[in-house]
């Protein structure tokens, strides 16, 4: 019985690959000992976590939510128009950074967050910083497609009118329709402006979010697995759309798919168990990448 | 034997039938291929053998229970001397009665009537065997259900699909009562209605401004004819429901939007519950609150002020009114409020809203259907309060929009109008069946708006 199940596909096994095909204890080429891929020490970041041009960065940020520290001592810069992209497998504090720029976590309460963090040299957990003002600066962009239950128009004016961006109603339309041509979703749209936004289909839902997020005119935006609910054809034009973005923006992505990262971002950076382990060029990471781990995560030995 | 002695007796061969049938399946199974062929667990062929027994034998004793004394009275009569027959209904039904009372109280041989005393021994007779065989019919229709459905066992049989056509037919039994009996009481108060207003103009009813009810009993009485003019009562009664309302929409909305977003969770588990107790204060509380309590307070309150408040105030009934109804507003706007989804709030903070934009223009709009509902849930309940406006809003009918005089309400009215002595086909008792009819029209018509609304804007969000 357990055989027939363990040899039926889409079924977890029974016994971990692992224990099928031992590893040799010391690697033919590198000659390098090899450990389990779980208890590979992490001491500090490797690869190029500063740059010169940064427009955000952290230093010795730690995260605890409660008791329980999410993050450890990360040290990160993000470049100037620049996509960065986060990696790592899940629950690795990925997505907890990324809200960390956009002091996100102050809304849940039990969060706290330590460290030095900057916008263009600003602190952005000084007393002196609303969080409010920051979100405008800071956008982001959830994971799943989360429009206002409002029409699209509002949608997108949603921020603007927040923020008193356009003073009367044809400036507003003007606002509204570039951040739909920016967010490339005008041409689908322009005669539905009244309808709901939840109508929309789902990669056209997050098209429209990216748009709404847009229209505040913030200077970085901060993405949180933006595709991972939609098809491949959504999610090829959402990519496309940030490259074309990247001209304008800063944008730090979180993705599960290192296909994704690989294609969009400049930069990646890859997390583990609430550290930074490697940040770098993503052509090196994904080619040539320094640390054990981050070599086992990319050729799927784990994640 | 009597029929609970029966019913005890059947209830005992049920579970015998459940447990041949559980014992049978397994040993019709186990002489095949073993258990595992059976096509249901064996406890579904205990429940299918018990349904069979049970169930028409029940048929059976509930229409003998029905019809039985129809049919035992019918054939007493026809027992009775032709001279008997021949007379009126009432008096026939008068015999009868007698007749039966004499069987019943077992004292037939004192009668000194001898047709009567007849009469009474041929129903006694009748009766016993009525009994008797409504007994052995019903064991005879048990015993023969118990048998065949014992028969019918086989590994094949699929007793789990019987016996789930059998629970679903008796779950649509149970829900058609509850509607039947909405149904029953609906036209009861609609014939009603139709009676009143056979005596009573629909026009002057509807339209009337003046509401006094009083009919003469004498045709030589004088200044008391009697007139249905309906407007004040429900002039009365949107008065008061509109002030409850002023009161508990704000107050129960905002209690909501603090208990779901603004309060830690140990002040929301005691506040919430602490709320929610103000809707499980008896009316009748409510009441002497308002008339002793608040009443004198905004007369004291007026006066001071130079305003002249009755001691029964429309203000008064509806200020306690509305304090009740609260748990409503808030109770079900903090669980609409709770349910919009986190992804709504992130987003709106993600571009730069302070949380109380996010309330006022992402949360309150994504809630708004519930919020609505539970509004006009609110607001039926307002309308058909009785206690509170007996006690506090007065019994005079006047028409008036000024909170601060006494008013009175369509249920005040009907509490009046059927309270007391009366007589049931006078106008003045048949006024309040209109009355209610009038009152279930608007709730019908709140309700259905709700349910509207809800519908219309429900699943804008996921």
């Amino acid at each position: 019985m357990t055989d027939v199940i363990n040899t039926m596909p889409g079924m977890p096994r029974a016994v971990p690959l692992e224990s099928e095909t031992p590893k040799p204890a010391v690697d033919a080429i590198t000659g390098e000992k090899h450990r389990s891929e779980f208890d590979v020490e992490i001491n500090g970041t490797v690869g190029k976590p500063l740059v010169d041009n940064a427009k955000m960065s952290s230093r010795n940020c730690d995260v605890f939510y409660g008791d329980k520290q999410a993050i450890f001592g990360v040290d990160l810069d993000i470049g100037n128009n620049e996509i960065i992209a986060m990696i790592g497998p899940s629950g690795c504090g990925k997505s907890t950074f990324l809200r960390v720029l956009n002091r996100m976590n102050d809304t849940i309460s039990i969060c706290r967050v330590t460290g030095e963090h900057t916008l263009d040299g600003e602190d952005i957990y000084g007393k002196k910083t609303d969080p409010v003002l920051l979100r405008a600066r800071v956008g982001m962009v959830f994971q799943k497609p989360n429009p206002f239950p409002k029409s699209i128009y509002d949608n997108v004016a949603y921020g603007a009118r927040l923020h008193g961006l356009a003073s009367n109603r044809s400036e507003l339309d003007d606002l509204v329709e570039a951040s739909l041509i920016k967010a490339g979703l005008f041409k689908e749209v322009k005669d539905d402006l009244q309808k709901p936004g939840t109508g929309l289909s789902g990669g056209q839902q997050q098209r429209l979010c990216i748009a709404r997020a847009i229209a505040v005119d913030p200077e970085v935006i901060l993405m949180d697995e933006p595709t991972s609910a939609l098809d491949p054809i959504a999610t090829a034009t959402i990519e496309e759309l940030m490259d074309e973005l990247r001209s304008n923006y800063t944008i730090a992505i979180v993705t599960h798919s290192m296909q994704q990262a690989a294609r969009v971002s400049q930069r990646t950076a890859y997390f583990h168990m609430g550290k930074l382990v490697e940040v770098n060029d993503t052509d090196k990471v994904f080619t040539n990448p320094e640390h054990q781990l981050t070599e086992n995560y990319i050729t799927g030995r784990f994640g | 034997m009597p029929t609970q002695t029966i019913l005890i007796t059947l209830i005992a061969l049920l579970i015998f039938s459940y447990f041949i049938g559980h014992k049978r399946s397994i040993a019709v199974s186990s002489l095949d291929k073993g258990r595992r062929n059976l096509h249901s667990r064996p406890h579904y062929y205990g429940y299918m053998v018990a349904i069979w027994a049970g169930i028409p034998a029940l048929l059976i004793l509930m229409l003998w229970s029905a019809f039985n004394s129809s049919i035992v009275t019918s054939l007493t009569v026809s027992g009775l001397p032709e001279t008997i027959q021949a007379e009126s209904k009432d008096t026939l039904g008068l015999i009868i009665n007698e007749v039966k009372n004499l069987a019943v109280s077992g004292q037939i041989a004192e009668e000194t009537d001898a047709v009567k005393r007849d009469a009474a021994y041929h129903y006694q007779r009748l009766q016993s065997i009525s009994t008797l065989a409504k007994t052995v019919v019903v064991f005879v229709a048990a015993l023969l259900g118990m048998l065949f459905a014992w028969r019918l066992i086989n590994p094949e049989l699929r007793a789990r699909n019987k016996v789930e056509t059998v629970v679903r037919w008796s779950m649509i039994v149970c829900a058609s009562i509850a509607i039947l009996t909405t149904v029953g009481i609906v036209f009861s108060v609609l014939f009603e209605s139709i009676r009143f207003f056979e005596s009573v103009p629909p026009s002057d009813f509807l339209f009337g401004t003046k509401w006094s009810p009083q009919t003469s009993i004498r045709t030589d009485q004088v200044g008391s004819s009697g007139s249905f003019g309906a407007i004040p009562l429900f002039v009365g009664t949107l008065l008061i429901s509109a002030i409850a309302l002023i009161i508990a929409v704000p107050l129960g909305l905002m209690s909501a939007i603090y208990l779901s977003e603004y309060s830690s969770r140990r002040v929301r588990s005691f506040a919430k519950p602490t709320l929610e107790i103000l809707a499980g204060i008896p009316t009748v509380v409510y009441g002497f609150f308002a008339a002793l309590t608040v009443a004198p307070f905004l007369r004291d309150l007026g006066e001071s002020v130079g305003l002249s408040v009755a001691s029964e105030s429309a203000l008064a009934a509806g200020v306690v009114m509305g304090i009740m109804i609260i748990p409503f507003v808030s109770s079900l706007s903090d669980d609409v409020i709770s349910a919009v989804p986190q992804a709504m709030r992130d987003g709106s903070y993600g571009m730069g809203a302070t949380k109380s934009e996010t309330i006022r223009q992402v949360v309150i709009p994504a809630a708004l259907p519930g919020i609505v509902g539970g509004v006009l849930l609110a607001a039926s309940r307002a309308i058909g309060e009785t206690m509170i406006v007996v006690m506090a809003a007065g019994l005079s009918a006047k028409l008036t929009v000024n909170p601060l005089e006494a008013v009175t309400t369509v249920t005040v009215q009907i509490v009046t109008l059927l309270t007391g002595d009366q007589e049931f086909d006078s106008p003045k008792t048949l006024a309040a069946f209109a009355l209610g009819l009038g009152l279930f029209v608007i709730t019908l018509l709140l309700n259905f708006v709700a349910l509207h609304i809800i519908r219309k804007y429900r699943e804008q969000y996921e």
